[in-house]
């Protein structure tokens, strides 16, 4: 029987992908476990391992296409002894109905199977019928879409074909946005057409958006447009804390090479209090979801990595029992890897809170966007000498601004104050971090 | 000056009064501002009393081919000018009042006059130069007369008259308007009708079936321009084949008039001119939209090739200033015009009403056989870049269509071959008039092949064409 390979979904969350190249040619024999083709999502890129031996019969999907639906046909392999032209020209039997399970692993680790099975026919809505109409629901059978995740306009948010195409155009099946908000007028953006006629074509350079930018720019929205952000901002004074980097540092092992084992940044120190700080104050160490509040036991802490053409947030998991040399090498790791576009799915998603770092910019203070499911973020601003007064007189003293954004959902003013004073309290007394 | 009203609207045809009934039902204080006759040309002139003419001319074609159904009638049956159009002027003054009972019912106040919009939120009313016609329209009584009124919302709804061409001018005794042709004092033996849209094809096959000597010439190359190529086709071989002349790609340069006959000099498209002399002309080369002494040039509301332009709320391009029905646009249908209007309002409510969709209005016209559509034509699909899967169904393979003596006409249905979509449906034959909603419906609820596959159509009805014509299309018929 002929087997079809789908798009993976490399993630819980993966909606489409681009399918970047094939690895094999039609015709090309293929074993079990040989990586097909490399997919790139929005911020990593992956191989599809053939599952079966065959011989790959037909490619559905070229090369270089993007927003590739999860589940769809991307090509067909033949099995061991069946005709290979046959198999191509008859096209391949409903997916639903043959589809093998293809194994998708990351290109440069040991395999974590993530396994994409075939879309069913009625995908579940929270168990409860979703409504479309017939031709909604063709349309997006064939292009892999979900329809749960699609929201309806027609008659008692029926989904009808022209939701389905806007999903299909606007970038996969989109999360549903709550019943009042489907409601509200939508405010009217300018399109594109519009905006580019205030300009002269002569006068700029187009960069279309690569899956990146597409997916900044739709999470970041839905975060800032839908999460209640508030604000909390705290001066500390980081000259013990400079002190004791500079003593840290200078105590590391060296190698043969005279490369010191660690080297510890101010970052770590602030990832290492803000998850000592989230243990201290368990209540903001939260998730928020429509039924319930996640209280997580660790602190996963998310570390934004700017690279070139966007950014990434790497998380650096139960930071609260990492030593800070484990949580350097840990991060110096997650960059390299980054701007490689390596990374794991499962090591940039979920956390609790993040660190957002810009003092190496000289940046003095700033906010930062909530990146969902982290119910915070850190906005860290440089460390510079200022005139303080201490006890009575004025001093000069190194002081970091720290601006915490919180979800007003989970965590209220109160108990945001309490985390940023718990970190404050870390950070300048960091000898607090080690017990 | 009166306590002002949240909606006046202009016009009560069909779009002008069930906009009033349905603005009342929202809790809008409302009133319907009317200069003549109220439930419009629809109701009056148009719609109803042609459908009451062709019914008259239906029941003379069986009664003159009894032999066909084994009856015999003893005697000669022949049509009776007056009886008829009295009838037909019976069944519009019966709907006449019903429409100012329905008003009453509602609570909407009826304004009698001619309105002008004299500013934004505000209608000056002066006495109407129309007579009321008696005795079947009279002036409403209870109405309000001239005068001052403000509205905060004001909707045009004041329809559209029968287009003139230059030179072939109506003079209400050789050459007709559809006014005329309603109320003949008597058959004329001969008759030419100019235009065969809707309005053209209906009187020229009522006044065929009167015994009237008529030709029918459209300067397209296709009878029912708006009509698919093929539907159009097969009903202009049966209107041939009931004695109609026809000519297409032929325009009217020229017409002279004698004391009870027109000559019209006709050109076809190849430049050969003759002449055909017939005792009455019919103009039916269109309608305009009613946009004059509305006071719009003023407001400086903005309007394109003689119609108000609107969105798809009927708003016009001045707040507070709305527009629906024939003078907003075609297709000129009252069904067009009711639904456009109950959008209007509703959106002035602040609901969500969708947005007209005018692929999916229907079109029917009433002649012998008769046209029902809806969608795209084949042509207009195929131009708009679809893959077809066309189905056809003729009626010589239904059962009932045989049973009823009406074995001629079509039901063609074309499809998206990509993805099953219902692109359109068209008809031709007997009673396809009533038939077309099942497609209506089914492209409203974006139903695909499969669906109207597994419906299940009574036998034995007419509607058995409907399934096949979607069976063919997928190389499943049954019965061809």
């Amino acid at each position: 029987m002929p087997i079809n390979i789908l798009m993976p979904a490399l993630s819980p969350t993966m909606e489409k992908g681009n399918l970047a190249r094939w690895l094999k040619k039609v015709g090309d024999k293929v074993k079990a476990g040989d990586a097909l083709a490399e997919i790139e999502t929005d911020k990593a890129t992956m191989e599809v391992e053939s599952v079966d031996d065959g011989v790959l019969a037909k490619i559905v999907v070229a090369d270089g296409t993007a927003d590739v639906p999860v589940n769809q046909l991307i090509g067909v392999i033949a099995s061991e002894g069946e005709d290979a032209k046959a198999v191509a020209a008859g096209g391949a039997p409903a997916p639903a109905a043959a589809a093998a399970p293809v194994v998708a692993t990351p290109a440069s680790a040991a395999p974590a199977p993530v396994v994409a099975a075939p879309v069913p026919a009625a995908p579940a809505h929270n168990g409860a019928r979703v409504f479309a109409s017939p031709l909604a629901r063709r349309i997006a059978r064939d292009s892999g879409l979900d329809l749960a995740k699609i929201s309806g306009t027609g008659p008692h948010g029926r989904i009808v074909e022209k939701d389905v195409k806007a999903a299909i155009s606007g970038g996969g099946a989109k999360a549903a946005p709550t019943p009042a908000a489907a409601r509200a007028p939508a405010a009217p953006s300018m399109s594109e057409d519009m905006t580019k006629k205030l300009f002269d074509p002569a006068l700029y350079e187009e960069i279309p958006h690569d899956s990146m930018r597409k997916t900044i720019a739709r999470r970041l929205t839905e975060a800032a447009s839908t999460i209640p952000h508030f604000y909390l901002t705290v001066d500390c004074d980081i000259d013990v804390l400079l002190a004791a980097r500079e003593a840290i540092n200078a105590a590391a092992p060296k190698n043969k090479d005279k490369q010191p084992a660690y080297k510890v940044s101010v970052n770590d120190f602030v990832v290492k209090a803000l998850a000592v700080a989230l243990q201290r104050v368990p209540d903001a160490n939260v998730t928020w979801t429509e039924g319930s509040i996640l209280k997580h036991k660790h602190s996963d802490v998310a570390v934004a990595v700017s690279i070139p053409g966007g950014l990434i947030t790497p998380i650096i998991r139960k930071a609260e029992t990492k030593g800070l040399a484990a949580i350097a090498n840990e991060m110096k790791d997650f960059a390299t890897r980054a701007k490689e576009r390596k990374l794991k799915p499962e090591e940039y998603q979920g956390g609790a809170s993040a660190v957002s770092n810009l003092g190496m910019f000289g940046m003095k203070n700033f906010t930062a966007v909530i990146n969902p499911p982290q119910s915070s973020i850190l906005a860290v601003g440089a460390g510079e000498q200022r005139v303080v007064v201490k006890k009575g007189a004025p001093a000069v003293a190194t002081i970091m601004t720290a601006t915490l954004s919180c979800d007003h959902r989970p965590i209220d003013g109160a108990l945001g104050a309490q985390l940023l004073s718990a970190f404050k309290q870390l950070i300048e007394n960091p000898m607090g971090m080690l017990v | 000056m009166t306590t002002p009203y949240d909606i006046l609207i202009i016009g009560s045809g069909p779009g002008g009064y069930v906009t009033a009934i349905r603005a009342a039902q929202l809790g809008f204080k409302t009133a319907v501002v009317e200069r003549e006759h109220l439930g419009g040309i629809c109701l009056n002139w148009g719609c109803i009393p042609t459908k009451a003419l062709l019914r008259s001319a239906e029941i003379l074609h069986y009664a003159q081919h009894p032999d066909a159904y084994g009856l015999k009638i003893e005697g000669k049956v022949s049509p009776d000018a007056t009886a008829i159009v009295k009838r037909s002027r019976g069944v519009s003054q019966q709907l006449n009042g019903g429409v100012g009972f329905l008003l009453k019912k509602n609570k909407v106040d009826v304004i009698w006059g001619e309105a002008t919009i004299s500013k934004v939120g505000e209608v000056t009313v002066a006495a109407t130069k129309k007579a009321p016609m008696l005795p079947q329209n009279p002036i409403p009584k209870g109405v309000l007369g001239a005068g001052v009124y403000s509205a905060k919302h004001i909707i045009v709804a004041t329809g559209a008259r029968p287009r003139v061409l230059p030179g072939i001018e109506p003079d209400g005794k050789l050459i007709w308007t559809y006014f005329e042709a309603m109320v003949p004092p008597a058959f004329p033996k001969s008759m030419v009708v100019m235009g065969s849209g809707a309005i053209g094809i209906e009187f020229a096959s009522f006044y065929k079936a009167m015994g009237v000597d008529v030709t029918v010439i459209e300067v397209l190359p296709q009878i029912m321009p708006v009509e698919d190529a093929e539907i159009a086709g097969v009903a202009r071989k049966r209107f041939e084949k009931l004695g109609l002349k026809i000519m297409t790609s032929t325009k009217v340069t020229k017409v002279e008039k004698s004391a009870n006959e027109v000559t019209c000099h006709i050109e076809d498209d190849k430049g050969v001119k003759q002449t055909i002399k017939a005792e009455r002309l019919i103009s039916a080369v269109g309608v305009v939209g009613n946009i004059e002494n509305l006071g719009l040039e003023k407001l400086g509301v903005k309007t394109d090739r003689g119609c108000i332009v609107i969105d798809g709320f009927g708003r016009t391009n001045v707040p507070g200033v709305y527009a629906i029905g024939d003078v907003a646009g075609p297709p000129m249908l009252a069904h067009k015009a009711e639904h456009e209007g109950v959008i209007c309002v509703e959106a002035i409510k602040g609901l969500h009403p969708h947005p007209m969709d005018k692929l999916m209005i229907p079109g029917c016209t009433y002649c012998h056989p008769q046209v029902a559509s809806v969608g795209l034509t084949e042509a207009k699909a195929k131009e708009a870049g679809y893959t077809l899967k066309v189905g056809r169904f003729p009626f010589i393979g239904n059962g009932k269509a045989i049973a009823l003596g009406e074995p001629d006409g079509l039901v063609k249905t074309i499809f998206d071959a990509k993805t099953g979509k219902l692109l359109g449906a068209h008809m031709v034959g007997a009673e396809v008039t009533e038939l077309i909603q099942g497609f209506v419906i089914a492209m409203n609820l974006e139903t695909t092949e499969e669906d109207l596959m597994y419906s299940v159509f009574p036998h034995p009805t007419l509607s058995e064409m409907m399934h096949e014509s979607v069976l063919d299309a997928y190389g499943k018929v049954i019965h061809t």
